[in-house]
């Protein structure tokens, strides 16, 4: 055997020896939580047809008009499914006519009707795209951050404490001091768990949901007492002019900066993961905390620097709905947001840009069931059981994978949680 | 090594022993602060204790001098406080509960100054709403000595709640509803363990997504069902309240425990039996082994994954019990989220109650009597917002969390998916 015929066995050797397998490419790491969702939007359809009377009444008549049944279920998915997209995305038709009537007359309105779909999807997406990348972190560093409801509440009580309550102060200063309020609160608040978590090994879990509720206590005392506007409602007065996200479009569209901000915090939070070595330290802790404790890192430090950060980007995504799209804070403000942001997080496999696109689709879909309540009058609550059924499909790949009968690929699996006392 | 290990135990100890004292006088400054300054003398508080419409043998109620009792609350608290400084005590745990129980008195009495308040009255009402709190605690309990965490609680109640009260309502019978919850929670239960153990599901991942998806479903099928169709399908009635004979005469002690309605003293009735198959059965010594070692338990011939299956399934049973309780047991129709989190607070209690049955109910007693309290207050027009008074439990939980009273030990396999090799 010549010396390169020896090289190029060996090589061979190693390209199908299980090793040195190629790392999964993007479209295989897609595949999962596409045919998740995918799935997940079959069982929703499901529930909408069982759930329907006119559909079931259909179905009695089965074997006298087995062609009448078919037809009143595609009806009854059709009618849901396409008010979903409409809700979501809207109307392409109405769209082009939009625009050529803009190109005919200038006038506008009609464009801007065709749009608000749209850009309210991508608006109702913002806060889910900090709330998951919040998740998100913690997952990196090991750390379950069930409490970004919590977080979200008292980040947007900050910011909109300081919108409302700072006078005459400039855009420039007032809207950038009203983010970082929402941040520091929403940090604080995760700070104390994370703080416990390394000084007494305390789990976060059971932390972060006693501060939820802690946050919203003391949100109900805040918005009937020292926040409350003048009224009778619970609700802070309305923020200033100056700390508004500034809107790309005259009411009722409330497409805001915000939306591209949170782009910007993604690819941040991509380069600290990945680019930094203090992203390094956060990942080598959630990975393997006893390898990282050998290697020298400190992990204490990187449990309360990854909830403190954790925290803040809740935070954030509180103050994003405060300063670009409600501009007052009620009670209830933050209901549901904690438990959608690790869907999110799960969905996108806690990597940054599986998580915008994870929170772009959460919210097509919220914003347009919105649309499918009031049009095919199907609860809104259908999203919630869809959202259930894709974690459900995305944390056991082995049963998508026996459903489309996929073979197993290698990929990088990310430690979530580690039990109660670790 | 022995000595180097003796003497960083000794070493916490010793600072344990530090922080508790300290938190002693502090509590009793604050309650110095906070109840002492300002009361007028002579004034007094009356504590009643006897419940409405109650069976029990009338006692009469107990007039409290306001400023002679916080007093001796305070130094009671004071002195305990300089004892444990000074000489250490063995079971911190109770110092601290005589502590609180200090505490929460000299606030009872300083809140219901110069009139009066219906003490018993608010007992029994924490022992109702304790009840859902405690069942969810004793799942927790069941499912974790098994290594399997279960924070899918919130879900199972919600979904046993709506199914119990649509079957109660089109069988007209409140028992066939009763049945139904606790079938379909072990049913929720048992795609959860089938998540975890067949699937190796990330057991806290599988528990937020069936919370996600019991909100959901329910709060959809009753948007579209139950709202429209009320008496057709959502209004079963609730159980009656059924005193127990003899029991129900005891003055105080009656009108708290045993005027109660069934799924009351089912709730109690399980505490006593679970603590018995949990500690002193083959049945229970199995459940333990396998959430401590379950590799030293399947060297031994336990079967670790039908061990965990069964308990987590009872589990689910109990918590099936716990969403019947929100239904059948007190309004007789399914609200949206009608659990409110108490699913949550369950598992604070079981945490609090360093899993074990008996200390699981007695920490859902005090959120329980945390929730009734704040209702009461509202009442009493007490100046101190009663929000604050609600955050205490939670604040009491992570201090107990963070091993500040003693540890709280979660069985060693808890959350870990066993696998058989």
């Amino acid at each position: 055997m010549t010396r390169r015929n020896f090289l190029s066995r060996k090589l061979a050797d190693r390209r199908t020896s299980p090793e040195r397998q190629p790392r999964s490419s993007f479209w295989q790491e897609l595949l999962i939580p596409v045919l998740a969702v995918f799935t997940g939007l079959v069982a929703g359809a499901v529930i909408i047809v069982v759930t329907d009377a006119t559909v079931m009444a259909a179905y009695r008549n089965f074997f006298r008009a087995p062609w009448q049944a078919l037809q009143a279920t595609w009806q009854a998915i059709a009618s849901a499914y396409g008010a979903l997209f409409y809700g979501s995305i809207g109307s392409p038709r109405e769209l082009l006519e939009g625009f050529r009537l803009y190109q005919a007359s200038g006038d506008k309105q009609a464009l801007y009707k065709a749009i608000y779909p749209f850009t309210e999807s991508l608006t109702t997406a913002t806060p889910y795209i900090f709330a998951g990348l919040a998740v998100a972190l913690g997952f990196r560093c090991g750390l379950f951050n069930i409490g970004a409801e919590g977080q979200f509440f008292i980040g947007a009580l900050a910011s909109a404490w300081v919108g409302y309550s700072l006078l005459g102060v400039p855009w420039y200063l007032h809207l950038p001091l009203a983010l970082l309020a929402g941040a520091v609160g929403g940090a604080l608040w995760a700070a104390v768990p994370g703080y416990l978590k390394a000084a007494t090994g305390a789990h976060e879990v059971v932390n972060t949901i006693m501060m939820n509720w802690i946050a919203f206590r003391l949100s109900d005392w805040l918005l009937n007492g020292p926040m409350k506007a003048t009224g009778y409602r619970p609700v802070t007065p309305v923020i200033e002019k100056s700390a508004e996200l500034p809107r790309f479009f005259p009411d009722p569209l409330r497409f805001n900066v915000g939306f591209f901000l949170a782009l910007v915090v993604a690819a941040l939070v991509y380069w600290l993961l990945f680019k930094t070595t203090l992203g390094f330290e956060i990942r080598a802790v959630g990975a393997n905390p006893d390898a990282a404790r050998y290697a020298g890192m400190n992990i204490k430090r990187n449990f309360v620097l990854a909830m403190v950060l954790s925290g803040a980007l809740a935070g954030l995504a509180g103050a994003s709905q405060v300063l670009g799209v409600d501009h007052w804070v009620g009670q209830g403000f933050s209901a549901g947001y904690g438990f959608d942001s690790i869907a999110l997080a799960l969905l996108g496999k806690s990597h940054p840009l599986g998580v915008v696109l994870a929170a772009l689709l959460f919210g097509f879909l919220r914003s347009g069931a919105t649309r499918m309540q009031s049009l095919a009058g199907i609860p809104i609550d259908i999203i919630s059981v869809i959202q259930g059924l894709v974690i459900v499909f995305v944390a056991a790949p082995a049963i998508i994978r026996a459903l489309y009968h996929i073979k197993a690929a290698r990929t990088e699996e990310i430690v979530l949680t580690r039990g109660w006392g670790k | 090594m022995a000595e180097l290990t003796q003497s960083l135990a000794k070493k916490s100890r010793q600072r344990r022993r530090l922080t508790g004292g300290i938190v002693l006088l502090l509590t009793g400054l604050l309650m110095y602060v906070l109840f002492a300054t300002g009361l007028e003398a002579n004034q007094q508080s009356t504590l009643g204790l006897n419940a409405l419409r109650s069976q029990a043998l009338p006692v009469p109620d107990l007039v409290l001098p306001v400023r002679t009792t916080i007093y001796a609350l305070i130094l009671t608290v004071v002195f305990l406080g300089g004892w444990q400084l000074a000489r250490g005590v063995r079971h911190t745990g109770i110092l601290l509960g005589v502590a609180a129980f200090c505490f929460v008195t000299a606030f009872l009495v300083w809140a219901a100054r110069g009139t009066s308040f219906n003490l018993v009255g608010m007992l029994s009402s924490s022992v109702v709403r304790a009840t859902p709190i405690a069942l969810a605690a004793l799942c927790g309990v069941i499912s974790e000595r098994a290594g399997v965490v279960n924070i899918a609680i919130e879900g199972i109640m919600l979904i046993a709640a709506l199914t119990s009260v649509v079957a109660a309502t089109l069988t007209h019978n409140l028992y066939v509803g009763l049945l139904v919850a606790v079938f379909s929670g072990a049913l929720v239960a048992a795609l959860h363990a089938w998540l975890v153990i067949r699937f190796r599901v990330d057991q806290i991942v599988s528990g937020v997504a069936i919370n996600i998806f019991g909100t959901g479903i329910t709060s959809f099928i009753s948007a579209r069902f139950l709202e429209r169709n009320t008496d057709l399908l959502n209004n079963s009635g609730t159980f009656p309240i059924l005193p127990v004979p003899l029991l129900s005469r005891i003055p105080i002690l009656g009108p708290i425990f045993f005027e109660n309605n069934l799924i009351v003293y089912l709730m109690l009735l399980l505490v006593v039996l679970l603590h018995g198959i949990l500690f002193y059965t083959p049945w229970g010594l199995r459940t333990r082994a396998v959430g401590e070692h379950p590799k030293a338990a399947d060297t031994l011939g336990v079967n670790v994954f039908l061990m965990r299956y069964v308990n987590v399934i009872i589990g689910g049973a109990i918590a099936g019990l716990g969403g019947a309780y929100f239904t059948l047991g007190s309004v007789g129709r399914f609200d949206e989220i009608m659990t409110a989190g108490k699913g949550f607070i369950g598992l604070a209690a079981m945490i609090f109650g360093k899993w074990t049955p008996f200390g699981a109910f007695a920490s859902s007693l005090i959120f329980g009597f945390a929730d009734s309290m704040q209702v009461k207050l509202q009442i009493l027009r007490v100046p101190i917002p009663s929000e604050f008074l609600a955050m205490a439990p939670y604040l009491v939980t992570m201090i107990v969390l963070a091993g500040l009273i003693g540890r709280a030990v979660p069985p060693a396999a808890d959350g870990q998916p066993y696998e058989k090799e």
